[in-house]
Formats: C-alpha cells, sequence, structure tokens
C-alpha cells in the first residue's frame, strides 16, 4: 500500500470528481443534486485518502516523505516531485478537511450555476494540495498560481454586489506578486542548476544574491500572507465571496504565503531572513495593532472577521521570523488553528447571511433567543479566535509569544497587546450580533441552525478542542522538521559570521 | 554545401504550389460554386505537404538551389505549424464565406500562394530568398485583406497594408543592399563565415545599418511596436477568417525568419543587434499591454495582444541563445494553439445572421452557452499565461532563457508587463460570466468550429500534463542554428 503514490491520489482525486461532475447531464434540477453529491463525495474520499498520507508519515524523521518523481519538463532539471515534511503534511490535511466543509456549507446557499461552482471546487482543492505537496519549485509555482483561477472564477461569479472589483483586485495584486517570484526562481534555477526544493535548501546562495531574491519571494508572500500595507485586497475578496470561498480563502489560501516564507525564504536565504527580520517584524506589528484597531470600527461583519485574519497572520510571520522552536512552531499551529477557527468564523457569518442576506452588524441582535445552538457554536468560535486557553488559538499564540520573546521583547511587547485588541473587537462583535434584546421583526422568524449546519460545525468544534487540550497530536510530526529548518539556519548564519570574521 | 539543382528538400513547396495551380484550373473550368470543393481539396493539400515535410527533413541539413534554400529540423519544426495554421484556418473560413455570400474559389489559392511564399521565408538561406518568399507572401495577403471588396473597411484595409507594407519591403531591401554593398554577399553561410569564422572581420559601420534596416523590415511584419501601426486596423478590417489567418500563419513565418536571420548571418553580430531587438521586446510588450485595455472591439484587441505576445517572444530572441529560440519556437506553437482556439470563438459570434465584434457582445454567454464561454475562459487564461495552462508554459521558456542571458531588467519588465495584459484577458472573462445577457448567439452550426475549439481548448489545458513531446522537438529544433553550441 506504501507504494501507491498517494500524494498525487490526493491531489488529482478532486480533478477526476471535477471530470465526472462535468458529464453530468439532464435537468437543471437533477444537474444541481447530482453535482453537489458527487463533490461531496469526492472532497470527503480526498479527505479519507489523506489521512493514510498521515498514517504513513514518520513523524521521526525530518525529511520529505511518500515523494514521487516523474519526468515533467524535458531538457531540463525541471521534475514533477511531490513530497511532505512535517511542515506541510498539516496543510495537506487541512485543505482536505475544509473543502468538504465547504460544499456542506454551500448546498443551500449557491443556487445558481450549482454544477459550475462544484467544478470550481473541485479544482482549487487540486492546485491547493497540489502547492503544499510540490518538491519542485517550478511545480510549485504552477499550483500557487492555479489557485487563483478557480478563486477568480468563485468570487466573480458566485460573490456579492462587488464581486467584480474584488475578484479583479484578488487576481491582479496576487499576479504582480508572483510574477516577480517567477524572474527570482529562474535566477535561482540558472545558480544552482535545480528546482528541487530539498536540494536548494542547502545550495547557499551567494549574500548578495540573497537580498534580491528574498526581496522577490517576499512580494509574492507577503501579498499572499497578507501583510501590511499590501492586505487592501483581503477585506473585499473576503466580503464579496460567497461563504465557502471566503472559507478557503481564510483556511488555506492565506496560509501558502506563510507556508511559502517557510519553504522557500527562510531556508534558502538564512542571511537575507535574518537581514530582513526587522522589516517583516514592523510590519508584522502594525499589522496586529493597525488592523485590529480597524476591525473595531467594521460595521460588516465579514469585514471584521477579515481583518481579524490580517492580525492573526501578523502573529505568524512574526514566529516564523522568530527563528526559535516555539516561535516557529506556534506560527505553524497558528496557522492551522486560525485556519479552522476563521473557517467556522465565516460559516456563522454564513448562516445568517443566508437567512436575511445581509451582513451588516446592526441589522442583528438578540439572536440567542431565537437562536440558542447557533449563539454557542459562534461564541465557542469566538473564544477560540480570542485564543482562550482550551482552544486551538491559545497554544498558537501562546507558542509565538514565547518564541519570540526570547529573541525580542519589545515585539513580543506589542504582539501581545494585539491580543487584548483582539477581545475587545471579537467580544464588541458577539455582543451587538447575539446578545441584547431583538428588536428587528424580521429577525423575529429566524430559524435556529439545521441538522445540515450542526454536521457541518460539530467536527470544527472537535478540533478545535483537540488542538486546545492536547497540541501533542498536532506538535509532534512537526518536532524533526522544525528542528532541521533552525539547525540549518543558525549554520548558515554561523558560517556567514565566520567568513567575515576571517575577512577581518 | 553542394551546388546540385535537389528538388527534394522544396517537395512540400512544389505540391502546395502545383496544388494552387490545380486548383486554380478547376475554379476557371467547372462551372458554379467551388468554394467548399477548392478548400477542402486545400486543406487535404496542406496535411499532405505537412506530412512531406515531416518525411523529406530528417536530423540533417538539406540545401538546394545552390545554397538559396536550406531544409533543417528549425525549417520543419516551423512549416508544420505554419501549414497546419493555414489548413486549420482554411477550414475555419468556409461557414463565414458561405454565410456571408462571399465563396470564391481564389480564397484557398491565395491562402495556398501565401502558405508557399511563408515556407520559402523559413528555408531561405539566402537574402535574394528571402525577398523572394516575403513578397510572395505579402501580394498573397494584401490582396486577402481586401478580399470583401464591397466592404469599404475591408478596402481599407487592404490599401493601408499594401501601402505600409511596401515601405517596409522597401527599407527590407534597402538594408539587404546595404549588407550586400559592404559584405559583398547576400548568402546567409557566407555572411556567417565572414563575421565568424577564423579571422572575423569587424562589421562597417554602413553594414550595421544594413543591419538595422532588415530589422526594421522584419519588425514590420512581425507587427513588432514601433512598426505595429498597421495591424489593429488591418485585423478589424479584413474579413474575420482572413484575420484568423492573418494572426497566426504570417507571423509563425515573419518571426522564424527573424529568428534564422539574427542567429545566422548575423549570429556573430549579436552584441549589435541584441539592443535594438531589446528595445522592439520592450515597446511591443508595452503597447500590447497598455493599448489593449481601452479597445471595445475583439479584432483589434486580438491584434494588440499579437503585438504583445509578438513582444515576448523577442525576448527569448533578444537571449540569443539555443535556449532563446527553443522558447520561441516553444511559444509559437502554443500561441497558434490559442489564437486558432479564440478566432473559431469570434467566428461563432453571429446574431441576426451577421458577425459581431464588440467584447460587450460576448455579455452572458457563460449562460447562453457554457460549452463555448469555457473554452474562451480557457484560452484567455491561456493568453494571460496563468499556470497551469499552456501559455505560461511559452512565456516560461523565454524569460527562463532572458534571465540565463543575464537580461534581467527585460525580464522583470515582460513579467510586470503580462500583469497588466492579464487585465484586459481577464475583462473577456469577466464579460463572459459576470455581466447579464443581452442577445444570445445563434448556433452557427459549423462542425469546424467546434472542432478546433474544443481542440485548441483540450491541448491548452492538457498541455502542461504531456509537454514532453513539443519541448523536445523544439530543443532539437533550435539546436540547428546554434552548430557551434553542440
Amino acid at each position: 500500500m506504501t507504494d501507491w503514490p498517494l500524494l498525487s491520489l490526493t491531489t488529482f482525486l478532486p480533478l477526476l470528481g471535477a471530470l465526472f461532475i462535468l458529464a453530468i447531464r439532464g435537468e437543471a434540477q437533477v444537474v444541481a443534486r447530482n453535482a453537489r453529491n458527487v463533490a461531496l463525495l469526492t472532497s470527503v474520499a480526498t479527505f479519507v485518502v489523506s489521512l493514510f498520507i498521515l498514517g504513513y508519515f514518520d513523524a521521526a524523521s525530518a525529511e520529505f516523505q511518500l515523494k514521487e518523481t516523474a519526468v515533467w519538463l524535458p531538457g531540463t532539471a525541471i521534475t514533477y516531485s511531490m513530497g511532505v515534511d512535517g511542515i506541510s503534511v498539516w496543510f495537506v490535511l487541512l485543505s482536505t478537511f475544509l473543502t468538504p466543509i465547504c460544499i456542506l456549507s454551500s448546498i443551500g446557499a449557491v443556487e445558481k450555476r450549482v454544477k459550475e461552482y462544484m467544478v470550481a471546487f473541485l479544482v482549487l482543492e487540486t492546485m491547493m494540495v497540489g502547492m503544499f505537496c510540490a518538491l519542485d519549485m517550478v511545480l510549485f509555482y504552477v499550483f500557487f498560481e492555479g489557485v487563483l483561477l478557480p478563486m477568480f472564477i468563485i468570487i466573480g461569479v458566485w460573490g456579492g454586489a462587488r464581486r467584480v472589483y474584488a475578484a479583479y483586485k484578488l487576481f491582479l495584486y496576487t499576479l504582480l506578486g508572483s510574477v516577480l517570484m517567477l524572474v527570482a526562481m529562474l535566477a535561482m534555477y540558472f545558480d544552482a542548476h535545480t528546482t528541487d526544493i530539498p536540494t536548494l535548501m542547502a545550495h547557499g546562495f551567494p549574500q548578495g544574491m540573497q537580498l534580491w531574491l528574498w526581496l522577490a519571494f517576499f512580494a509574492s508572500f507577503a501579498v499572499k500572507v497578507p501583510m501590511w500595507p499590501v492586505h487592501t485586497w483581503l477585506p473585499d475578496a473576503h466580503v464579496e465571496a460567497p461563504t465557502a470561498g471566503s472559507v478557503i480563502l481564510a483556511g488555506v489560501l492565506l496560509k501558502m504565503g506563510a507556508y511559502g516564507f517557510i519553504r522557500f525564504s527562510v531556508p534558502m536565504f538564512p542571511l537575507a531572513s535574518e537581514y530582513f527580520t526587522p522589516l517583516v517584524y514592523t510590519l508584522s506589528i502594525v499589522a496586529v495593532i493597525y488592523t485590529s484597531l480597524v476591525a473595531l470600527v467594521q460595521e460588516d461583519m465579514k469585514k471584521l472577521i477579515a481583518y481579524s485574519s490580517i492580525a492573526h497572520m501578523g502573529y505568524v510571520t512574526i514566529g516564523v521570523f522568530s527563528m526559535t522552536t516555539q516561535g516557529v512552531e506556534g506560527a505553524l499551529y497558528q496557522m492551522l488553528s486560525h485556519g479552522i477557527v476563521s473557517g467556522a468564523l465565516f460559516l456563522c457569518v454564513g448562516v445568517v447571511y443566508d437567512r436575511m442576506h445581509t451582513r451588516e452588524i446592526s441589522r442583528y441582535g438578540g439572536l440567542s433567543e431565537r437562536m440558542p445552538k447557533y449563539a454557542l457554536v459562534f461564541m465557542f468560535m469566538t473564544m477560540a479566535s480570542v485564543g482562550l486557553p482550551g482552544t486551538g488559538g491559545f497554544v498558537g499564540e501562546f507558542l509565538v509569544l514565547l518564541g519570540v520573546f526570547q529573541v525580542n521583547t519589545w515585539v513580543a511587547f506589542f504582539a501581545a497587546s494585539g491580543l487584548v485588541l483582539g477581545a475587545c473587537y471579537m467580544l464588541y462583535l458577539y455582543r451587538r450580533m447575539v446578545f441584547g434584546r431583538m428588536t428587528r421583526d424580521d429577525l423575529k422568524s429566524i430559524l435556529d441552525l439545521s441538522p445540515r449546519e450542526v454536521l457541518m460545525f460539530a467536527p470544527l468544534i472537535v478540533i478545535v478542542i483537540w488542538m486546545g487540550v492536547y497540541p501533542i497530536t498536532f506538535l509532534d510530526p512537526m518536532h524533526a522538521s522544525v528542528a532541521k529548518l533552525i539547525d540549518n539556519y543558525e549554520l548558515a548564519r554561523a558560517a556567514a559570521e565566520s567568513l567575515s570574521v576571517a575577512a577581518r | 554545401m553542394t551546388e546540385s539543382l535537389d528538388l527534394i528538400p522544396v517537395l512540400p513547396e512544389l505540391l502546395v504550389v502545383l496544388a494552387a495551380m490545380a486548383l486554380l484550373m478547376m475554379g476557371v473550368f467547372r462551372k458554379g460554386d467551388n468554394t467548399a470543393a477548392a478548400t477542402t481539396l486545400a486543406v487535404a493539400a496542406m496535411i499532405g505537404a505537412m506530412l512531406l515535410t515531416w518525411a523529406v527533413g530528417g536530423s540533417d541539413r538539406l540545401v538546394s538551389f545552390g545554397g538559396l534554400l536550406v531544409l533543417d529540423p528549425f525549417a520543419v519544426f516551423v512549416k508544420v505549424l505554419i501549414l497546419a495554421a493555414s489548413a486549420i484556418t482554411a477550414s475555419m473560413s468556409l461557414n463565414f464565406l458561405d454565410k456571408e455570400k462571399l465563396g470564391r474559389f481564389e480564397y484557398p489559392v491565395l491562402i495556398m500562394l501565401a502558405t508557399t511564399g511563408m515556407m520559402i521565408m523559413v528555408s531561405a538561406n539566402d537574402f535574394l530568398a528571402l525577398y523572394m518568399g516575403l513578397e510572395m507572401q505579402s501580394l498573397s495577403l494584401y490582396v486577402l485583406a481586401a478580399y470583401h471588396r464591397e466592404s469599404a473597411k475591408a478596402t481599407e484595409s487592404g490599401l493601408k497594408y499594401y501601402v505600409l507594407g511596401s515601405l517596409a519591403s522597401g527599407m527590407l531591401l534597402y538594408g539587404i543592399s546595404l549588407v550586400y554593398g559592404f559584405s559583398g554577399t547576400t548568402s546567409f553561410d557566407g555572411l556567417a563565415k565572414l563575421f565568424g569564422g577564423e579571422h572575423p572581420v569587424h562589421p562597417h559601420l554602413g553594414f550595421i545599418a544594413g543591419l538595422v534596416f532588415v530589422l526594421a523590415g522584419l519588425a514590420f511584419k512581425i507587427s513588432a511596436a514601433p512598426f505595429h501601426m498597421w495591424a489593429p486596423d488591418v485585423y478589424e478590417g479584413a474579413p474575420t477568417p482572413v484575420t484568423s489567418f492573418f494572426a497566426v500563419a504570417p507571423k509563425i513565418a515573419a518571426m522564424a525568419l527573424l529568428v534564422r536571420v539574427m542567429t545566422g548571418p548575423f549570429g556573430e553580430l549579436s552584441d549589435q543587434w541584441r539592443q535594438v531587438v531589446a528595445f522592439i521586446a520592450l515597446a511591443s510588450m508595452f503597447i500590447g499591454a497598455f493599448a489593449a485595455i481601452a479597445q471595445n472591439n475583439i479584432k483589434r484587441l486580438m491584434a494588440y495582444s499579437s503585438i504583445g505576445h509578438v513582444g515576448f517572444m523577442l525576448v527569448g530572441v533578444a537571449a540569443g541563445s539555443a535556449d532563446g529560440v527553443q522558447g520561441v519556437l516553444i511559444y509559437l506553437a502554443i500561441y497558434l494553439s490559442m489564437n486558432v482556439g479564440v478566432f473559431a470563438v469570434i467566428l461563432s459570434m453571429r446574431q441576426k445572421g451577421r458577425l459581431v465584434e464588440g467584447i460587450n457582445d460576448l455579455a452572458g454567454l457563460g449562460k447562453s452557452n457554457p460549452a463555448m464561454a469555457a473554452a474562451m475562459a480557457v484560452l484567455m487564461f491561456s493568453m494571460a499565461g496563468i499556470p497551469p495552462l499552456a501559455g505560461f508554459i511559452g512565456k516560461f521558456y523565454v524569460f527562463k532563457a532572458a534571465v540565463d542571458a543575464g537580461l534581467y531588467t527585460l525580464a522583470i519588465i515582460g513579467v510586470v508587463t503580462s500583469v497588466v495584459s492579464a487585465y484586459y484577458y481577464l475583462r473577456i472573462i469577466k464579460v463572459m460570466y459576470f455581466d447579464e445577457a443581452l442577445e444570445s448567439f445563434e448556433r452557427s452550426g459549423s462542425k469546424a468550429l467546434g472542432l478546433v475549439m474544443a481542440v485548441a481548448t483540450l491541448v491548452n489545458i492538457a498541455f502542461i500534463a504531456v509537454p514532453g513531446p513539443l519541448l523536445t522537438s523544439a530543443k532539437a529544433a533550435a539546436a540547428v542554428l546554434f552548430p557551434a553550441a553542440g
């Protein structure tokens, strides 16, 4: 069984489902129902297959595992090669876990062009999983950019009123960043004569070149994360995207940037990473504090959660560039828990949006009277977002602060202040929506969670508690890979230092 | 080099010419409308010539007519592309000619004669052969542009093309005469030997002037900025099937010719022409990206888009290496697949019995005709160079060559303009999917158009999975132009 190409299987199974859906013909109603069923089935099957990846994964090893290689572009060193290590394996699972939930959530919410919608989501899943599995730089780029195609369509076709503007902004912002990365990748190819990611990690680029390459990659990843000041596409994209699109956007797409930092910037350009760490710290702190304040004044639920995402991703970049074991693991953990929690929060918004068709916070109030189950779920996810101990959010933020405190106490101080602000805007949102008296007449007939919605939230709640109570499950497989990452980074730094001492 | 009159390498050209003459006879002596039969036979002849090219051309370099013409893997690769382009666009035009009542048997004959000219251009190994092929192609194209003679627009476009094209030919000829005057030869091999070889000659300033004139003349033919002015008007004015032909076959031929001239006779002078080509590339990418934004006519948009694509290809030429030429060839092949697909869609845009050309006419196509909209969306994303579609691989290879040659500035500006151009490709997708429909298109019922559309789309999607055959043959084709590199 282990010689099955598990990673390729996980990557391309959704594509198979998409092809299958394309072949469905018949009456509109029947097509829509069948498309939903096939999509759900495919994504659940993909999740099951991805569990096998975890099953065969050797947590003790820091190497890339379940490797697959095939000829792709003959005449060059560029190959089709896949593999996972302790870092990427979790993101593969995150993607395969969130996709079925997204598909489940769009039943009822998406009524027009269901077939195309499902195809777009399954293609999106292929791109996401492929990106986290890719061990070849060019292959990574193909998947990384490929994500834009279905996302553009999802926002543009099924989005809100200003969907066209949002779709364009998302597409052009991210494309501009990534084409610069492509040029940098080509430059790396001609320096190292390979596009194999593990080989490149050990290559050691000249210092002057590292700075330029780092900046080019930063242009791409900072937009994706997103970091202040290139974050402005995110609130627009989130507000206009359909619920499931927002979930994937917050849950997986934002992680691509931070994953890129961990996979490329830090291990391949350690000297440049050290040089630019103050820049990253500054931008991240601004993001944490500024976007938290902006979130506080938002009138639109989705926009508020979008800004909170930017703030949370600020912790992730701080953690990654602290280059301590706790910091990096905390960043990874924060990415996973944020993926689940913010996804769940967008689902919570989607639940009331499907009923009332408005995202304005002031249109709600006193929901706890009519929707006790919903109030409970929303409360739980709010707490997880704030980082209450016992939820996944706490572990990530705590580890990041612990890690960065060892390196720079001021950064830790400012970052921690963001936690307080986070509690402010989330609790304020919750109070305005759920507590108080129900004054609006049209809310009086609002219905509580349906069994389908309960089914949708249940696995999310279980995971969040699991992540908060027993983090070892998730941290254990990371240890070896993170340790290797940090060792190599320290080694490169020490080598550069001894070189500069010798030069003196 | 053998001085014998060996006809084997020119068999495909002979086949096309003979078939064209035979069709001309058939058209004159048979009564009634022969367009459909003539077009079918023309397509068959061109496919036959394609197979023949394949069969005749091996990995060797065959010369004929005392070194005037040459058939090497490079020529074979490009000729196959040209013949495929001509055959596909000819078969796409039938439906249009039929509906617009423009059917005349001269149409396929003109396409075949133009194709012959292109094949000679690609095989040219001497400036005289080059000029002969180029003029044969151009004269046929001038007539084709004005083919719809009752239409003022088509006549205008034909006239414009003729006047400007003659100017470019004049420049080219003047350049050739300067080159001949300062070097004493028009043979590509002779020139290469003069500047390469054991005792390289330093080129005289007058020779460089000749080189620049030649380059300007060729830049006109590929519609590279700043010699692009004619393209939007001609594209818009000419009947749409003619435009689709213009967009692919002559572009491929002229680009291949440019590559051969720059790497062959002027191969050793790359320091002299690289800046010029780099400038033309930059200017074309800019014009292609920015000028297209304001267009509302899809044919004009395609004209600017092709100017942009030419700019990207020239990036590969500027690299001046085997990798660069490989990139250009890959780009040409993918460019062909994208363009025929898009023009198949444009030719299907019929409302109330006439062809419409506005971008806004595509509104709501995603709902009214999902299959066509999906094909167009894939092709537009591919043109924008978004992976995993084929267009990305083309851009990837030319930029790879540019970075390898150290042309970082060119590569960075190139990728940034590709983002700008993504804007207007996305606009078409936006119109198709995000806007509400005004009026849907009639079912054209043409099987040929549907087939071209479907195949082009599938090629663009699936290319990323099996890129091997094209990449290796392009590499082999590019390698023959750089014998020294082995």
